[in-house]
């Protein structure tokens, strides 16, 4: 197949995604510089989002066999891009000062290069349509985490976060590789429709079961979908907080939008037996993702309990696959993106700089809002979100996603998701009202606020202003994902 | 005009945050503008307005006043407002309220006055919003909106009891309770107006059009549940009532008086407003077990008010009796009962509202709420002693206030259809004057604690108090103004559900 112009046009967000990580390589090569790489990083990301808008022009077009560049992949991309710069701020935030002047110990800029290159196999993912993409593309997403985890690799638990990924993530593509290797062999195609096309006829051989199933318990270890989900709160939990943000985001993101496109395209997915397993994951990861996280004192633990919860409200749209489901992927996913890249933030901005083990305890945040009011304010904002409120996007995300199993008729799956709000409710409310409480003898000054720390700040306020926003005036964002249909 | 009834409070509650700063009073006094005005334009409407018609099955679109303004174009969404008799009464009735409500919290507040005030009008302006809201997303979106704001009113300024039952549970209760019932009742929405888009091919929230679904029976019947259990947690009827004594115990006045003011109103609207109409084959068959949750409810909320020994507690559930008799008006399927019913639910407002402010005042002065350790006030205490006493035989339904007018009318309009319910109704009167009296009883006579004499009402308590006695009296000799008004509202109503009740009447 030859390259054209117009290919390499579709391309540009991959390319300059991946340009910026190999300029930010060499600029650390030869000259260490904090800032300089972080400016590196935050304009090459930026230049990738602009370059989707001349990509749009280009699209739909199938760059080789492996990529397809259209709309729905464009859309997702920009949603990676923009959680990464988010990702990369509050790094900057959070890695703080030099390692002398009571900042991050060891070396700082390659966080940056690693969710960059993490970053550059998200957009990949989102654009696949081959398996061999898929595997490139998910490795290329995650390889790279695993440093990203261990990065204070100096606190014991950072360190067994990482190690912790590796060997379950290990483990998850191993079983990918092998579920692809299944279905290959009873179709004789790599490619998502191809697949679908020489299965879609005759009866489902067991062999195709089998693959279908092994490639789920793949992708369900990186969606840490129930009963995969073990390693998540231990991961969030010693992962550095802008680390496990970029997890809880950019990497769930990426894995599900390739869930959703294999689903779609690929008839072989179709039938009741792969609904009704979709259906009883879904249903245990919404009830035991949300009871897991009643008794959490650790914020980062809860909120890792609440996005595999999450992930299994987004399941229901994926089994109703008709109507809305399209639009409620979308809208949920970038409410969930938003308001989960708020309150990792706001732990972020909380441990920064760099104090050697991260502001997680619930206790911390005690009083939080006579303290730092606006932080406080986020991360209210944030967990009402979270918790499905109206006035905020998360809100709106949630209206599709009942929509959309009413739509379909999923009767249990609504019954789940209500349930699962319901007991969400109580541990969103008590981070809530503790950030209220007021405390004798707690009002401890706080350290003065640098810089890098008050852009992450501005960021986060921004991030809330837009929550805020799409949560009263839904439109553009249901236009966009309208727009962003398969 | 419409919007304006909705943001006066948003924009007021704003502006108390912003101006905590630069002074601690300054906030008092704009929220007390900002519900002035919300009070002065709804009494302005009424004067103006014409609510000589209301939505009926004829024609489902008249109102007295109507906005209208496209929200999301994606879902069919649209910001419309309607005003017709029943509403306007409503947001009367809260703007009334929220003067009362600052007013109440003038000196008990003290922490934080500008994020209080901020919430306190955040709630008023959802419940105004739920009052005129013409849109099904649109109702929900207030409908749920009010909450947050509840729940900061009752987890941060509330009072902390003894023991476990701390404002936060109580808050977390409230939330979990309604919130969990909203989404069912959200689902209940969207089964609604996918029912409708299958039919039509129009996704529309829109309340005349959906009035117009043809449902099956079994839908039509599961849709209506979907909405009654909503409402029935805010009502609050019997099995879904745990959140309301709670709640209201560890609330300050403020919240008390809102909630038991206007917030469970709200619900008895959506009942009229929605449920009935929305599913009248559904609902007329659901009358008898809804009248008999109504009679439980009575009877249960008089014997457990009679229980307590926290005062709080005991109006509290003296409100879960009250409620019941609206339900048995809102559900009889008569026009005189529903009239009563609207009727009651003002001058229930207007007497647990009094009743709180009252408690709140005994409150500020002997520090607690339990009734055992009061008695003999009377001596102590000038004026509040014989306010209560007023109001407490209010509450019992004496003739002479609103509360008599609304339960006679609710008794007299059902007793035609449903004489057995009428007839068990009425011994809970006799309940309600046993715990009245005894709650006057035990806080006010008896012998005194000490022989001090405790400080006495200011100008703004005694003003506050009289306002609502004036008020119910009124309301109790001459009620035709609030009856025209919501008149057109009831006999809409009753169509809807007189279409669907004659069948069911043939074969009794």
């Amino acid at each position: 197949m030859d390259l054209t112009f117009a290919h390499f046009i579709a391309l540009l967000p991959l390319l300059v995604t991946t340009g910026t990580a190999i300029a930010v390589m060499l600029l650390i090569a030869w000259k260490r510089n904090h800032r300089i790489a972080y400016i590196a990083s935050v304009a090459g990301l930026l230049l990738a989002l602009l370059s989707i808008q001349p990509a749009l022009e280009a699209a739909p077009l199938d760059v080789t066999a492996l990529l397809r560049m259209d709309a729905f992949g464009y859309f997702y991309t920009a949603l990676l891009l923009v959680a990464t710069l988010t990702c990369i701020t509050l790094a900057h935030a959070y890695l703080g000062r030099k390692p002398g002047e009571g900042g991050f110990p060891g070396n700082r800029e390659e966080l940056y290069l690693l969710m960059l290159l993490s970053a550059s196999g998200g957009i990949v993912l989102v654009t696949s349509q081959h398996l061999a993409a898929l595997l490139i593309g998910l490795e290329l997403l995650s390889v790279p985490v695993y440093g990203l985890a261990a990065y204070a690799f100096f606190n014991r638990h950072s360190l067994e976060a990482g190690l912790k990924y590796m060997v379950l993530s290990a483990a998850g593509s191993a079983f990918l590789l092998f579920g692809m290797a299944l279905l290959y062999a009873e179709s004789g195609s790599l490619d998502f429709v191809g697949i679908g096309i020489s299965l879609g006829t005759g009866e489902f051989a067991p062999l195709v079961q089998a693959g279908m199933v092994m490639i789920l318990v793949g992708l369900g270890f990186k969606l840490s979908l129930v009963p995969f989900h073990l390693w998540t709160p231990d991961v969030y939990q010693g992962a550095p907080a802008p680390v496990a943000a970029y997890l809880a985001t950019a990497s769930k993101v990426g894995v599900f939008v390739v869930l959703v496109r294999l689903y779609q395209l690929s008839p072989a997915t179709y039938g009741g037996w792969l609904d009704s397993t979709l259906s009883v994951i879904a249903i245990a990861s919404i009830l035991i993702g949300n009871l897991l996280a009643l008794q959490q004192n650790n914020l980062k633990r809860l909120l890792g309990y609440s996005s595999i919860a999450h992930f299994g409200y987004l399941l229901i749209a994926l089994i109703a696959s008709s109507g809305l489901a399209g639009e409620a992927i979308a809208v949920y996913l970038v409410t969930y993106v938003l308001t989960t890249l708020g309150a990792f933030g706001v732990v972020a901005l909380m441990s920064s700089p760099f104090k050697g083990r991260d502001a997680d305890a619930l206790f911390e945040y005690r009083g939080l809002f006579w303290r730092r009011p606006y932080l406080t304010a986020v991360l209210t904002v944030m967990m009402l979100s979270l918790a499905g409120i109206p006035l905020t996007a998360g809100f709106i995300g949630k209206f599709y996603i009942l929509a959309t199993g009413v739509q379909a008729q999923l009767w249990w799956l609504i019954g789940a998701l209500i349930i699962g709000s319901a007991i969400g409710l109580f541990y969103y409310l008590r981070v809530m009202v503790t950030l209220y409480l007021v405390e004798p003898g707690l009002m401890r000054r706080e350290p003065p606020i640098n810089w890098p720390q008050r852009a992450g700040g501005i960021m986060l306020l921004a991030i809330t202003a837009l929550a805020f926003f799409l949560g009263i005036y839904p439109q553009p964002l249901l236009q966009l994902a309208q727009a962003a249909g398969l | 005009m419409l919007p304006w009834l909705i943001l006066v409070p948003f924009l007021g509650g704003l502006l108390c945050w912003l101006v905590e700063r630069v002074n601690q009073t300054l906030p008092r006094w704009i929220a007390l503008f900002a519900m002035g005005l919300l009070l002065a334009l709804g009494l302005w409407l009424w004067l103006l307005g014409d609510y000589r018609l209301a939505p009926s099955p004829a024609d489902a679109g008249v109102w007295a006043m109507e906005y209208r303004q496209v929200w999301i174009a994606r879902l069919g969404i649209n910001l419309h407002l309607a005003l017709d008799g029943l509403s306007l009464l409503m947001v009367v009735l809260t703007g009334l309220l929220g003067v009362l409500s600052v007013l109440c919290s003038w000196n008990e507040i003290q922490r934080h006055v500008g994020f209080f005030h901020l919430n306190l009008l955040w709630i008023l302006g959802g419940v105004v919003g739920v009052f005129l809201a013409m849109d099904l997303f649109l109702f929900f979106f207030f409908w749920e909106m009010m909450l947050v704001p509840m729940y900061f009113l009752i987890a941060l300024w509330g009072h902390s009891g003894d023991g476990k039952k701390t404002r936060i549970t109580a808050a977390t209760k409230f939330f979990i309770y309604t919130q969990a019932s909203g989404l069912l009742m959200l689902v209940a929405i969207l089964g609604l107006v996918l029912v409708h888009y299958l039919n039509s091919g129009v996704v529309t929230f829109d309340y005349a059009r959906l009035l117009e679904t043809e449902l099956t029976p079994g839908i039509e019947y599961l849709l209506m549940l979907g909405f009654f259990i909503a409402f029935a947690v805010k009502f609050p009827l019997v099995p879904f009532h745990a959140w309301l004594p709670d709640a209201h115990a560890q609330a300050p006045t403020a919240g008390s008086v809102d909630l038991a003011g206007i917030l469970l109103k709200t619900a008895a609207y959506g009942m009229i407003r929605f449920a009935l109409p929305l599913f009248p084959n559904a609902s007329a068959e659901f009358a008898p077990i809804a009248m008999t949750l109504g009679l439980i409810g009575i009877f249960y909320g008089a014997l457990l008010a009679f229980a307590q020994t926290d005062i709080k507690r005991l109006v509290a559930y003296s409100s879960i009796s009250h409620m019941g008799f609206v339900l048995i008006g809102i559900y009889s399927g008569s026009e005189l009962a529903l009239q009563g019913a609207v009727i009651l639910m003002l001058a229930h407002g207007l007497s647990a509202a009094a009743l709180f402010i009252l408690c709140g005042q005994l409150y500020e002065r002997v520090h607690t709420r339990d009734m055992r350790q009061m008695g003999g006030l009377w001596r102590r205490l000038p004026w509040l002693p014989p306010l209560s006493l007023f109001f407490a035989v209010a509450s019992l339904g004496l003739p002479g206030t609103g509360n008599f007018i609304g339960e006679f009318l609710v008794l007299f309009g059902a007793f035609a259809a449903h004489p057995w319910v009428v007839v068990i109704a009425t011994f809970g009167l006799v309940l309600s004057s046993v715990y009245s009296l005894a709650m006057v009883h035990r806080a006010y006579f008896g012998p005194a604690s000490s022989p001090e004499p405790l400080p006495g009402l200011d100008g703004r308590e005694i003003g506050m108090v009289l306002t609502l006695v004036v008020l119910l009296v009124l309301l109790g000799i001459y009620p035709q103004p609030a009856l025209d008004t919501a008149q057109a509202s009831a006999q809409g109503i009753r169509q809807w559900l007189g279409t669907a009740i004659t069948p069911f009447a043939s074969i009794r």
